[in-house]
């Protein structure tokens, strides 16, 4: 079975509906203005493991929707409506 | 390794040792590869490949095989052309048999602006060294006489761009012949040794701490799919990788020797070809979300059959018999990640998404010469890691997305 998005508005859709969008996060020991920017723009901490996102529902209401999912398990751990 | 691989493939294993010249992490194409080249061309024969589970199994034994060199930028144009040019006498070089078979691939073309596309890659590929020339509708139906060049009506075939030299090779065939020429001229090959972590001297990685105990080496190469992150950071190295499932699948057996060709779409983004077991074999574009998850499902057969059908109607006939899925390092700009690091003795060679393994000869060649000599290739100069920092990135996603 394909990953579902639970959609605040839709309820659960399959993942074909959405667009994954990012949350870049800069970890806290890279400073400096440049360095952050840099990291911002280009780096990845994709971890295996939970991570924060967006998913924007574009053939259904579209909105954006923030949630937890883990990355292992490719499964939605947490909606952050909860 | 399964039993069939102890049966066909003649590999010594020896004791880990504790200090080598190189140590590669990841037995796979790439890493086998550079340990084959190292060996060959360098003479470096004091080489560890440490694999956390059986060589090739990994991304190497899941992708769909394409060997092309048609790319959108001069750099890769080069580079993959120096890999097909090595693929062509790899069967020879190790006397190994790999069911390499040129098939010619066509890049279809629907659209005007799919026009000027495929006419600019032809002219650009050309400049560039590789073969790749303009074809017309009728062209192709003389080589392809499946495709419904009407695109059932909202896709029609105006014309495509040629690439006689695009093949395909059994990827196993191909990670056990660089393992056993490597292997021969005694390069170490360590299956089921997982590392976890970096062995450091200050800023420096001196080796790699492993569940067999610690082995130390002056130069550490990551060669390593789908978990390079892990890797990098225990180096202390920060990547730009975002790892996608990508997943491809064969339906049942339909005529052999009649459908000879790899077709590609852009538009339709899905690229169909046959296996030597007569399976049509289809793929497309990776997973929307980073995951790490090897799970195939049903939403790519949907929508990837759907696409496939519109070019390829007598594929309604048959029926799918098997799913897979493997992990791609997808770097920003959708070209490789080879070379030296920011941090010392650690190289590495990512970013691998869907083009690794076309690149693997290629590869392995380079980041060989790049380990004896010191000294990083010109060829692969363009794809330094520091291209991000320095403002220079290699976009290619339009010929480097799928296949």
């Amino acid at each position: 079975m394909s990953l579902r998005i639970p959609c605040p508005h839709c309820g659960e859709r399959p993942v074909n509906e959405f667009i994954y969008g990012e949350i870049p996060q800069v970890p806290d020991d890279i400073t400096g203005e440049e360095a952050r920017d840099f990291d911002f723009v280009f780096m990845r901490n994709n971890p295996q493991g939970v991570q924060h996102e967006a998913w924007f529902h574009v053939y259904g209401c579209r909105r954006w929707t923030y949630l937890h999912r883990d990355t292992v398990k490719d499964e939605v751990v947490k909606h952050d409506l909860e | 390794m399964n039993e069939f691989m102890e049966r066909k493939v003649k590999l010594k294993w020896y004791e880990p040792k504790n200090a080598y010249d190189v140590i590669i992490i990841g037995g796979g194409g790439h890493g086998l590869a550079t340990a084959y080249y190292l060996a060959t061309r360098h003479n470096i024969t004091n080489v560890a490949v440490l694999e956390r589970k059986y060589i090739g199994g990994g991304n190497s034994g899941r992708n769909t095989t394409v060997i092309r060199a048609n790319y959108g930028i001069p750099e890769a144009v080069r580079f993959y052309q120096r890999s097909l040019d090595l693929y062509n006498t790899l069967e020879q070089e190790t006397d190994r048999y790999m069911m390499y078979a040129t098939k010619g691939l066509f890049w279809m073309a629907h659209t005007e602006a799919g026009l000027r596309r495929e006419y600019a890659r032809a002219e650009m590929n050309k400049a560039f060294g590789a073969t790749t020339e303009y074809v017309t509708p009728k062209q192709i139906k003389e080589i392809v006489p499946q495709i419904d060049l009407s695109g059932g009506g909202a896709y029609p075939v105006l014309g495509a761009s040629y690439h006689p030299q695009g093949a395909t090779a059994r990827h196993d065939r191909v990670n056990w012949a660089l393992a056993e020429g490597a292997n021969q001229r005694g390069v170490h090959i360590h299956q089921r040794i997982e590392v976890l972590d970096m062995l450091k001297q200050g800023e420096r990685v001196v080796g790699v701490k492993t569940d067999q105990g610690d082995m130390y080496a002056p130069i550490v190469m990551s060669a390593t799919g789908g978990h390079v992150t892990a890797i990098g950071k225990m180096a202390g190295l920060r990547l730009p990788i975002r790892t996608h499932p990508l997943q491809a699948y064969v339906t049942n057996h339909y005529e052999m020797d009649t459908f000879k060709s790899i077709v590609a779409s852009t538009d339709l983004t899905f690229y169909i070809s046959q296996t030597a077991r007569g399976e049509m074999l289809i793929g497309a574009e990776i997973d929307p979300q980073p995951s790490f998850n090897y799970r195939a499902d049903h939403r790519l057969l949907q929508t990837c059959s759907l696409r496939a059908m519109t070019l390829f109607p007598f594929l309604r006939k048959l029926r799918i018999l098997r799913q897979w899925t493997g992990l791609c390092d997808m770097s920003p700009d959708y070209s490789p990640i080879m070379g030296k690091t920011d941090v010392d003795g650690f190289y590495i060679t990512t970013g691998w998404g869907t083009w690794g393994f076309k690149a693997i000869p290629a590869g392995g060649e380079t980041m060989a010469q790049l380990i004896a000599t010191g000294e990083t290739p010109e060829l692969i100069a363009p794809f330094a890691l520091s291209r991000f920092r320095e403002d220079r990135t290699k976009a290619d996603r339009g010929s480097a997305g799928t296949h």
